[in-house]
């Protein structure tokens, strides 16, 4: 079989060869010494690639069949929630009328987006069960940094500045790291045998210098903490604030309110609730949602609107602990979340949610004579298996994931949560036809079988994607971290 | 990678390191139990020549592609000589954990220490322990 | 029935029952019997009912149409975001679903795609900054600036990181906002007339708790910066110096790396980006090999696979997150991968000599700008020349007035820097100071009629005064 083509951009270029135009200088034709002083002048152009535009496409083209998309078959990968993403919310967020509009634009010249951003923030607060929301974080992890930065601001206030954070055992990796961002120590909770937090371990960690809790409801489980309440008061009587992890969000949307839990700040993932595609690692948007007595501490600005229905950013909140981020956040993903959320309204939402939980419980049941389920009960909307019981044949959950790729469904999260041995975490998510749920189940199935008879197989899979399995290690120990030149000269005379 | 074992010769720590007294000097470096566990090592992360080491606190950390390990210094001294080689060839380790995967040599401040250091019977007998 | 509304959701009730029996379960309500009645919400969520899709696109266009977009206007705005045309490839190959609705790369042999990508993109962030490591991209320039903090601290342990008063008083903002109680505690150094960092006051400020020196190239204002002295200030303290950069400027720029640069960060939304009302940008962040290991977020690595054929991986995953937790180097966990593919392609696009074609465009229209409307009485320059594709003006009126005036003619006049007065507060009376961003897109007509319109108010306003 022909090698499969794997020079990068840089290897394809020819000197000379361009697919760019611009418009002819329709000013002065100042010589660039005068323009640019000698001292600052480049040397030696960047290595860009010299390519035509029929080169690039095909390069590109060419890439995009070396990867998989949700478009491409199902991808199950558990704590991500790949749903399908609208094709109409492409369409809303390239209109000229939101993409064409420049942060510093005179204020009356943006009403269309004040509007979308305002509307959007209730919308969020409404499905949240809170009060305010801020638009302005990038990401999931983003919001945990900003939402811990509010609950700092908050005890501050207030005279106080505890400095512990409570996370269970369980939680995204995401969440220690962002309470030291905050300044803030991390302190681990163990879980209970259904799962949840451990409340006899939780109360001894409620002291003075408790600032919070940070949980994910339902957790990363994919169980929903039956003790929630409990914990919120326990948590707020020794006077700590709850953070909502909102990356599960997609089990509970119109079902429970993380509000109604007790929860006083909490984000979405609105590129996993809210379908934006995830572009291989972004952008998203991680928007928080809080309590009304932590809304003086939102970043600045806030969308208002006036009594004659005008929208206005509201830059005077003297309480604020700033901006999180350059102008208002990540807009063209927010006008999709908007045009999903307005397309779905209450009932399609909640309905989401239903054919979110009875996808993952009917994926459960079709594979847990196979795959242990650590946790006898329903599981919402991912379940967590282990490839534990194929250990015997010496396979391993890592191997399951690769041989999986030879069936043409993308893996489930592996080794995560960590509480699990051999963790594979799935969560299918509402778009799956039952068709598409059958093929995922018959293929865990036969993969499980194949570990008994041919584990091997499953060692050296995959067995039919461009590339067998990559030597991760190598490329730790001797990092080649970009292209190199030859002779690291020029690459054109 | 080797086979299983603990040589006769050298002392053991509780926290899965090897130590070998030589005069003023201790060599340290990880047990094969440590190295099996930690899996492909990438990347050592350790101390300089002059700086002090202390019983029981980490002193460098060891990298496989999806984990990272503190080392524990079994004893307290000041380093005074590194393993060079694993800059490049951290695998050593793995390969070799007794010999040419050794990580430290220091010069012992607090030769008292040695008292608490297993011997290879009693650190077999902590690892069918756990 | 009908079908009103979309939700996406193929099941049909036929499905949905067989689906209920398959796990026992005797309705959707059962499913979720393990979260508490006190919690559950029986009623529906106050939102507005749903649409079939055509009249949510109906909703998306109202609002879209109540906005004019500055691409419809003659617009000089730039401060941080600009209107660089993006060519139509780069939409073509950011909407290949493969690649737009995949997630992070973390099962390479199925990623090859995107992995490839950001291999590519962090040459050309290397290429372009001369430094030895990119990583896969950040959010956008502020977050990028507090990760270069972060990172400054952790490498020297110092206490302070000195900022000049030319880095963008937004990324400033989001620097102390994000590293209020983590990191090193910036310091802001004033501007010299002319709007360059005044390196005497600089030199004054850095000392043995300085983790790190931050100059913008080209600074807010536009002026350039002596990358090379203020490195000098920096390394002789033992400080690490960063460069906030334009990415588009380092076609006819010298590369940061090349001046003595650390870390490199920046905003590289003006490739591939539309303006987006500011975002999605682009953070990116570039280093020395010496600081690699302390890098934030995503790095993909070459190697091969068990049969010794080329591959990509995500590599030092040691450092993130999802394996340190609270030991990570940050809590990133993206990357804004879509967009360093869009940047990547408008990069390929211009290649090496259309970079440099399209930064002498800007110059050259930039600086015929410049000389037109230091002609109009009573206009005087804030940036002292010459300056790459944006400058500061001093008027002799309010500048919020002019823009407001300019905007039934059609021009978007710039930004005016009284909007940023708390963080430019050493910069002195700023009424008057009047950004003013020009791009390939602007043609001369423009530019002469918008000097006129310039002119015709300051005239205006005299009149009215005398």
């Amino acid at each position: 079989m022909p090698e499969v083509e794997r020079r990068t951009i840089y290897e394809k270029s020819c000197c000379g060869r361009r697919a760019y135009s611009l418009p002819a200088t329709d000013v002065p034709e100042v010589p660039l010494d005068e323009l640019v002083p000698a001292g600052l002048r480049r040397a030696a152009p960047p290595r860009l690639p010299e390519v035509s535009e029929l080169d690039l496409l095909r390069h590109f083209t060419h890439l995009s069949t070396l990867n998989f998309g949700v478009e491409s078959g199902s991808y199950p990968l558990g704590s991500c929630t790949m749903k399908y993403n609208p094709k109409v919310n492409e369409v809303a967020c390239r209109l000229e009328g939101f993409a064409g509009l420049h942060p510093y634009q005179p204020q009356a010249l943006v009403q269309g987006a004040l509007e979308l951003m305002y509307e959007l923030e209730r919308w969020l607060a409404e499905i949240a069960g809170l009060a305010r929301v801020t638009l302005q974080p990038a990401a999931g992890a983003h919001g945990e940094l900003t939402g811990l930065l509010i609950m700092r601001a908050s005890h501050q206030a207030q005279g106080r500045d505890p400095r512990r954070i409570i996370i269970p055992d369980t939680a995204h990796g995401t969440n220690p790291a962002s309470v030291v961002m905050a300044g803030y120590e991390p302190v681990a909770v163990i879980s209970d045998a259904r799962g949840g937090v451990d409340l006899e371990a939780l109360k001894p960690l409620l002291d003075d210098d408790l600032a919070g809790l940070m949980l994910t409801n339902p957790n990363t489980l994919g169980v929903f903490d039956e003790n929630i309440t409990e914990i919120a008061r326990l948590v707020h009587e020794a006077g700590g604030l709850l953070y909502y992890d909102g990356a599960n969000s997609n089990a509970v949307l119109g079902i429970s309110r993380p509000g109604d839990m007790g929860f006083d700040v909490v984000h979405f993932n609105t590129h996993k609730t809210f379908s934006t595609p995830h572009g291989g690692g972004g952008p998203g948007a991680g928007p928080i949602a809080v309590r009304d007595t932590l809304a003086p501490f939102l970043p600045v600005p806030l969308v208002g609107k006036t009594e004659d229905g005008r929208f206005f950013f509201d830059d005077d909140r003297p309480q604020s602990i700033g901006k999180v981020r350059t102008f208002y956040g990540n807009f063209a993903v927010l006008v999709r979340a908007a045009a999903y959320i307005r397309g779905l309204g209450p009932d399609g939402l909640r309905r989401v949610s239903e054919m979110a939980v009875l996808n993952a419980n009917y994926v459960m049941e079709g594979i847990k004579d196979l795959y242990e389920v650590p946790f006898e009960r329903r599981c919402m909307h991912e379940l967590v298996a282990s490839a534990a019981p194929l250990k015997e044949h010496g396979v391993r959950a890592l191997d399951v994931a690769k041989r999986l790729l030879d069936y043409g469904v993308h893996p489930p999260t592996t080794y995560f949560p960590l509480l699990v041995d051999e963790a594979l975490m799935i969560e299918p998510t509402e778009t799956e036809s039952r068709e598409d749920l059958d093929r995922l189940i018959e293929a865990l199935r036969a993969v499980a079988a194949e570990a008994a008879s041919d584990p091997q197989l499953l060692r050296e899979a995959p067995l039919t994607m461009p590339v067998r399995r990559l030597d991760e290690a190598e490329a730790a120990r001797h990092p080649v971290l970009r292209q190199r030149f030859p002779e690291d000269g020029e690459s054109c005379a | 990678m080797a086979d299983e074992t603990y040589p006769q010769e050298l002392k053991y720590y509780r926290e899965h390191d090897w130590v070998r007294l030589e005069g003023e000097d201790a060599v340290f470096g990880i047990t094969w139990f440590a190295q099996d566990a930690l899996g492909e090592i990438v990347y050592a992360d350790l101390p300089d020549v002059g700086d002090e080491v202390i019983a029981g606190k980490p002193y460098g950390e060891l990298e496989s592609v999806k984990a990272v390990s503190d080392v524990i210094a079994p004893l307290t001294g000041e380093v005074v000589e590194v393993n060079d080689a694993l800059e490049d060839e951290p695998q050593r380790v793995n390969e070799d954990c007794y010999g040419e995967g050794w990580i430290l040599r220091i010069r012992m401040t607090a030769p008292g220490q040695i008292g608490e250091l297993l011997d290879v019977d009693a650190y077999k007998a902590f690892l069918d322990e756990a | 029935m009908g079908r009103s509304v979309t939700d996406y959701v193929p099941h049909s009730e036929l499905d949905v029952r067989a689906l209920l029996d398959a796990v026992g379960a005797q309705s959707i309500e059962a499913l979720f019997e393990d979260i508490p009645e006190a919690v559950r919400r029986r009623e529906p969520l106050a939102l507005p009912a749903g649409l079939s899709e055509l009249e949510v696109l109906n909703e998306m266009r109202r609002l879209a149409a109540a906005s004019t977009p500055a691409t419809s206007l003659v617009s000089f705005l730039g401060a941080g975001i600009y209107d660089h045309y993006v060519p139509a490839v780069v939409d073509a190959v950011v909407s290949r679903s493969e690649l737009a609705t995949a997630y992070t790369p973390y099962q390479a042999e199925r990623s090859q795609g995107v992995l490839q990508t950001i291999f590519e993109f962090q040459t050309a962030i290397c290429e372009l900054t001369g430094m030895d490591v990119s990583n896969a991209g950040l959010y956008d320039a502020g977050t990028a600036l507090a990760e270069a903090s972060l990172l400054a601290g952790h490498q020297t342990r110092r206490g302070r990181v000195v900022v000049s008063a030319g880095v963008h008083p937004e990324y400033r903002q989001v620097l102390a906002t994000e590293t209020a109680h983590h990191g090193p505690r910036p310091q802001v150094v004033d501007l010299a007339a002319g709007a360059a960092t005044d390196l005497e006051a600089l030199g004054a400020a850095v000392d043995a708790d300085t983790a790190a020196v931050v100059l913008q190239q080209p600074n807010f204002f536009g002026a350039f910066e002596d990358l090379g002295a203020a490195a000098e200030i920096a390394h002789a303290a033992g400080a690490l110096f960063v460069v906030v950069g334009d990415p588009l400027a380092m076609g006819l720029l010298e590369a940061p790396g090349r001046l003595g640069a650390d870390i490199v960060v920046g905003e590289a939304q003006a490739f591939g980006g539309a303006m987006n009302f500011g975002g999605p940008g682009l953070g990116y962040m570039a280093v020395t090999r010496k600081l690699m290991r302390r890098l934030p977020g995503r790095l993909v690595g070459e190697t091969v696979d068990s049969e010794g054929k080329r591959g990509f991986v995500l590599t030092l995953q040691t450092r993130e997150q999802h394996i340190r937790r609270e030991k990570a180097t940050s809590n990133i966990c993206s990357n804004h991968a879509l967009s360093a593919l869009g940047a990547l392609v408008h990069l390929s696009w211009l290649g090496r000599e259309g970079l440099a074609e399209l930064g002498l465009l800007c110059a050259r229209k930039t600086a015929y700008l410049r000389q037109a409307l230091l002609a109009v009485p009573g206009v005087t320059a804030f940036t002292a020349g010459p300056v790459f594709r944006e400058l500061a003006v001093r008027l002799p009126v309010p500048a919020a007035q002019l823009v407001e005036a300019l905007v039934p003619l059609g021009f978007l006049a710039g930004v005016p820097a009284a909007r940023f007065a708390a963080q430019l507060a050493g910069a002195g009376d700023l009424s008057g100071v009047l950004l003013v961003a020009v791009t390939e897109k602007r043609t001369r007509a423009e530019m002469d009629a918008f000097v006129a319109a310039v002119a015709a108010h300051l005239a205006s306003t005299e009149a009215d005064h005398a």
